[in-house]
């Protein structure tokens, strides 16, 4: 590997969560879709390297709760900071905030005119201002990362779904970002796909990545997550550590999601 | 034909796994062909015996009036009369008098451009074509200065080429009368009009929090770069100055086309964001104008441009009427450009917007690299049926006294030399082959780049 592509993860791997660096601070945050109350009196803290699973019914508010870290969302009441800036119409920072933070959708959103490789190269050269040489390179260390490296000059309509959600995970890691969200990365792919894709994201968690994850993957949620949040009608109605949170659920509604997906 | 004798032990689960085998063969040659899909039921059958007899009953007399009755060679209009008419063909003769086209086809291109300066003209279509098949073709090399070439150094050696350059440009805004009229008030002028521009973009800027330097940067290398081509037509190169009122036939129709091609594209892209934009007075301008432009015909649009039009400018100002024409032309096709692009723009999902916000991309890098190229892909027919609709409106312009290819053709009708009752006919057919080579050229090239822009299935 080339210096540039080493450079982008100088940090040892840690598995270990920051005390004293908050990544994300959520404070009092309202949110409403027109009259709808969508995302009501949300408060949450994020420290750096730490790995949460947010799970809820649907409708609950998690997609659109974490569409807002990155500004996909706008928020009405509350303060949202991310990485030491605050969230305001302030495009700017909106744009420093969206160079930090890594998303991956559910139905990826790769752009299909682009190869793989043009479409993890793109925002490194126009955002990053990276040389079209040192982009590549940072591209194809990562694609070795989630194990496609032979698929960068192919288009994303040539691939499946498992190979195109991890080539969305790498164009995501090519900007080198802080934290990563992930808004049900499995939920539109195949059976046989899913587990491709939480192993890449398992990997992630292992190098310490600060990871936010909307998903029902309730085994990986308690091979990785620090913590997992159960929201229901906008709110967070229980977090706890994975183990807690499966074996001794305290909420009602927890309870009774948990019989619901755990058949 | 495998029977079931062969596997009596048949059972509904494979033993091992089939290897891939090659397809069944579709078709026996030409013969097989033509009984699937010309002659499939008696319906078809017929349909195609009708098809084929309309054909032929085109065709032949179409190749009959070319090339077996054409007359090719001949000084005047004897060679294209029959006897009965008084000239040498015989009675019941009926083909295409070519000789006569052959005799105006210089008139044809150029109209009533001065022979001896008609080389200029040349130039410039040479020019022309050789710039633009490899900026068609996309595997030429060095895109990007064939592309300068064809924006910045095309359009200004056309311009000197084609009138002569020596423009006196003059001061426009306060220079004018102080220092009487002269290029140095022009420059003095456009300095004003250049840090006007400045100011406004750096209110702008600063109103939206961005950074003014580089916007600045970038307007002040425009504004250099145009001043350096404005130079460039008013320097006297010895050219003969040819008013445009002397320009005509094809020359006419492809100056109005491609400038109208090459305005009405970017500028249609703008009007189309500008419509879909959430900052109100940017959409309110943009419907504004799409809506203006699309509710009048272009002929009005014509007449206003050349008869209303100059009775509301100040006296001693006058633009040339070809410049007027060509202004209402590229503000007409804008519009129906923006509306089409508009179209594409509002197919592209709003996951791709996210995935490039996420990013961190900015609108106008997220729009040039990721929304735009699609949008336009989705929209190349529509695209390239306005520039044929507009190649073939460029007629229209006969109305304002500009005579274009069509109407060089019907021009020429009124030489007695040539007055033979197979003039007209044979002028359309021609006028029609020329309009038809040129729109079925677009259409198969657009054809070609849908076929090669195809990357799959769309996210």
């Amino acid at each position: 590997m080339s210096d540039a592509a080493v450079e982008t993860r100088a940090e040892p791997t840690q598995m270990e969560v920051s005390d004293t660096e908050v990544a994300i601070d959520i404070v009092g945050m309202n949110k409403w879709f027109g009259d709808f109350h969508v995302l009501r009196d949300i408060n949450l803290r994020v420290m750096r390297g730490e790995r949460i699973v947010i799970a809820g019914p649907s409708g609950s508010g998690k997609s659109t709760m974490i569409r807002c870290i990155n500004r996909l969302e706008e928020h009405q009441k509350g303060r949202i900071v991310v990485d030491n800036i605050e969230l305001t119409d302030d495009l700017k920072k909106i744009d420093e905030v969206r160079r930090e933070v890594g998303m991956v959708f559910q139905h990826f959103n790769l752009f299909p005119h682009l190869t793989i490789m043009e479409n993890c190269t793109l925002a490194p050269i126009w955002v990053r201002k990276l040389s079209r040489k040192q982009a590549e390179e940072t591209a194809m260390h990562f694609l070795e990362r989630v194990r496609i490296p032979e698929q960068a000059n192919k288009y994303p309509g040539q691939l499946s779904g498992g190979q195109q959600q991890r080539v969305a995970i790498a164009r995501a890691l090519c900007m080198n970002p802080k934290v990563m969200l992930f808004d049900e990365p499995t939920s539109a792919l195949d059976p046989e796909m899913i587990k491709e894709v939480l192993d890449t994201m398992v990997g992630l968690a292992e190098e310490g990545m600060t990871m936010l994850c909307v998903s029902h993957e309730m085994g990986f949620a308690r091979q990785v997550a620090n913590r997992v949040i159960f929201m229901d009608q906008g709110q967070i109605v229980e977090q706890n550590a994975p183990a807690e949170f499966f074996d001794n659920p305290q909420h009602e509604r927890t309870k009774l999601f948990l019989s619901q997906i755990l058949h | 034909m495998s029977g079931i004798e062969e596997h009596t032990d048949m059972s509904f689960v494979r033993g091992e796994m089939l290897s891939e085998a090659a397809p069944p063969r579709s078709g026996d040659g030409m013969l097989h062909w033509v009984r699937r899909n010309l002659f499939s039921s008696w319906i078809n059958a017929i349909a195609t015996l009708i098809a084929i007899y309309i054909v032929i009953s085109i065709l032949i007399p179409a190749v009959d009036f070319v090339l077996i009755d054409g007359v090719w060679q001949g000084g005047g209009r004897k060679v294209c009369l029959t006897q009965a008419q008084g000239g040498a063909q015989p009675n019941g003769w009926f083909g295409g008098c070519f000789a006569y086209v052959r005799t105006y086809f210089p008139q044809f291109i150029y109209g009533l451009y001065p022979i001896p300066q008609r080389w200029r003209v040349d130039v410039v279509f040479v020019l022309f074509f050789a710039s633009l098949a490899p900026l068609l073709v996309p595997a030429a090399p060095f895109k990007r200065a064939n592309i300068i070439f064809m924006l910045v150094v095309f359009p200004v050696t056309a311009f000197v080429l084609l009138t002569g350059g020596h423009v006196g440009w003059n001061g426009f805004l306060i220079a004018g009368s102080a220092l009487g009229r002269s290029f140095p008030a022009f420059v003095v002028d456009y300095l004003i009009l250049t840090a006007v521009i400045m100011g406004i973009a750096y209110a702008i800027v600063r109103g939206t929090q961005g950074n003014p330097k580089p916007v600045l940067l970038s307007i002040g290398v425009v504004m250099a770069v145009l001043l350096v081509l404005v130079a460039i037509t008013a320097i006297d190169f010895g050219l003969p100055y040819v008013e445009t009122a002397r320009w005509g036939g094809l020359l006419v129709t492809l100056v109005i086309a491609v400038t109208g091609i090459a305005v009405s594209l970017p500028l249609g892209i703008v009007l189309a964001l500008g419509r879909r934009s959430v900052m109100p007075i940017v959409r309110l301008f943009s419907i504004i104008f799409i809506e203006f432009w699309r509710g009048i015909p272009l002929v009005t649009v014509l007449f206003m441009a050349s008869v209303v039009l100059p009775l509301f400018l100040p006296d001693g100002v006058n633009f040339d009427k070809l410049v007027r024409a060509l202004v209402g032309v590229a503000m007409f096709s804008s519009a129906y450009m923006a509306e089409v692009i508009r179209g594409g723009l509002q197919a592209i999902p709003k996951g791709q917007y996210e995935g490039a916000k996420a990013l961190g991309l900015s609108f106008w890098q997220m729009m040039g690299n990721v929304v735009l190229p699609q949008a336009l892909k989705i929209v190349i027919p529509g695209i390239v049926n306005t520039f044929i609709g507009l190649f073939k409106d460029t007629t229209l312009v006969l109305i304002i006294g500009l005579f274009d290819f069509l109407g060089q053709i019907q021009a020429s009708f009124s030489d007695s030399d040539w007055a033979t009752p197979v003039q007209a006919i044979t002028a359309y057919s021609f006028a029609a082959a020329v309009y038809f080579v040129f729109c079925f050229s677009m259409g198969q090239y657009s054809r070609y780049m849908e076929r090669r822009l195809d990357t799959g299935h769309r996210s």
